[in-house]
């Protein structure tokens, strides 16, 4: 093995691991926003919001992840929506903006399924008991059954964040410069095929290790606090 | 003894679950201050009847009058009038993330607009009507089921409601603790709650009921004073049923 090619490749690495962490946070906040929302719509007595949550649900999740990529990335501009290149933001904004806006179509759906999960895993007399003193039910939701709800959702959704964070590679086939794309420039540069892609794994695997040691010590701060 | 003031009207109420008929034109009045027990096997809908005052359930048909207000005609706000009505279920439900004194406070402080300050001295003086002073800063998962009991009363009451529902709120609890609850009860009763209660505890309905009502399969079968009810029931029905929880 033969890892020389680091002292003049070593940028294309950190450049590129800092797109995928921003791909991952904006696709994590993203997807959390669609994944509330369809959530809420998939809970609601209103059989139309129902319908229309679990259409995109079913059809999210039922297609492939490169599917959703190349209708966002090569469908929408044929039907005239493009994403602006911003140059403040960076050579390539639009393409960026297109994976991440597609990650984050993919990854609301699984959210909103997890979110879905926690808030239904909440037991029923909670519920009955804020509504019996008087409560609304907006009132109830927000200070008795979310709160509970986000214990159960936090270990699978920071599942979900892990998974995001390693799906966003697919993003490399659009041509974003993110750290598989990056990898796989250096591989072939240096007609290395073996180590750029070991050095790629390793980061990956140093983001999510830390990102689910993190949640676990959310994960353990909550429990604490509530002592339930 | 009662007032002859109605405080609870309920006129041909009907509940199905599907196609379950689980009430059948129930008519019942429950008066002001006054003390109603409801008994009957399991299945009988007592426990729908009682869920049906607040609309935690849907009657399917007829009427109910609280305080003057129909309660089933949906011009009036729910919220509000369930406001006055407390309830204590058999699963206690206190919110698990919430301390003592937070589950007691929390729809005070939300609905009646008043002062944390307030809601917080009220939330002692009834922990201490209830014998819980002590746990305040307690969460409910280090309560034992009577002392979860207690406090979920205690939350009940923090609203001054006018009438307390009571779903079998001693039968998810151990032999001992159920003393502990029905002294709580007795107690409110003798304040002169109006309390409408569904209970399996046969000597609690005899001494602290001023009327007990038997159901069965939907219906009212028998109703009145307990003594007559217990010692002199008309209906084969009542008799089978005390014959059986009674001398089991």
């Amino acid at each position: 093995m033969d890892f020389s090619f680091l002292t003049n490749y070593h940028m294309f690495f950190i450049n590129g691991a800092k797109i995928t962490i921003l791909l991952a946070l904006f696709t994590v906040a993203l997807g959390t926003v669609i994944g509330v929302f369809l959530a809420l719509m998939k809970i609601s007595k209103n059989i139309l919001l129902k319908g229309v949550a679990s259409i995109y649900i079913e059809f999210i999740r039922g297609t492939p992840l490169l599917v959703q990529l190349f209708i966002i990335y090569y469908g929408l501009p044929m039907i005239g929506i493009h994403f602006p290149d911003i140059p403040a933001l960076g050579q390539n904004f639009g393409d960026f903006m297109a994976g991440a806006v597609a990650l984050s179509i993919n990854s609301g759906a699984y959210v909103a399924e997890i979110i879905r999960a926690g808030i239904q895993a909440v037991d029923k007399g909670q519920m009955e008991a804020a509504r019996s003193l008087g409560m609304p039910h907006g009132l109830s939701m927000k200070k008795i059954v979310l709160p509970q709800a986000f214990k159960n959702i936090l270990p699978a959704l920071g599942n979900e964040f892990i998974a995001v964070i390693k799906e966003s590679a697919i993003v490399s086939i659009i041509g974003i410069h993110d750290l598989m794309y990056n990898a796989d420039t250096v591989r072939g540069n240096t007609f290395q095929p073996f180590e750029p892609l070991i050095v790629a794994a390793l980061i990956y695997f140093v983001i999510t290790f830390t990102f689910s040691k993190l949640i676990g010590m959310l994960e353990r701060r909550m429990n604490t606090d509530a002592r339930t | 003894m009662p007032e002859l003031k109605p405080l609870i009207e309920i006129k041909q109420l009907n509940k199905h679950f599907g196609k379950l008929h689980v009430l059948k034109n129930i008519d019942l009045t429950i008066h002001q201050g006054e003390v109603v027990v409801v008994i009957g096997p399991s299945g009988s809908g007592k426990s729908t009847l009682l869920r049906c005052l607040n609309r935690l359930e849907e009657p399917t048909g007829g009427e109910i009058i609280f305080e003057g207000i129909s309660i089933t005609d949906n011009e009036h706000d729910i919220n509000k009038l369930r406001e006055n009505m407390g309830m204590v279920f058999q699963q206690f439900n206190l919110f698990s993330h919430m301390n003592v004194l937070e589950n007691i406070t929390l729809a005070p402080k939300k609905l009646k607009k008043i002062t944390s300050e307030q809601a917080e001295k009220r939330a002692i003086s009834l922990l201490e009507k209830v014998g819980l002073v002590e746990k305040a800063t307690s969460y409910p998962a280090q309560l034992s089921g009577g002392q979860k009991q207690r406090i979920a009363i205690a939350r009940a009451l923090a609203m001054e409601p006018d009438v307390m529902l009571f779903d079998e709120p001693t039968s998810a609890l151990d032999p001992e603790m159920v003393g502990d609850v029905l002294s709580v009860m007795n107690d409110l009763a003798a304040e002169g709650m109006t309390m409408a209660i569904v209970t399996h505890e046969m000597g609690f309905a005899r001494e602290a009921a001023d009327r007990v009502i038997f159901m069965d399969e939907g219906k009212i079968v028998e109703e009145g004073h307990p003594e007559k009810i217990f010692d002199k029931p008309e209906h084969s029905r009542t008799k089978d049923f005390l014959h059986r929880v009674i001398h089991i």
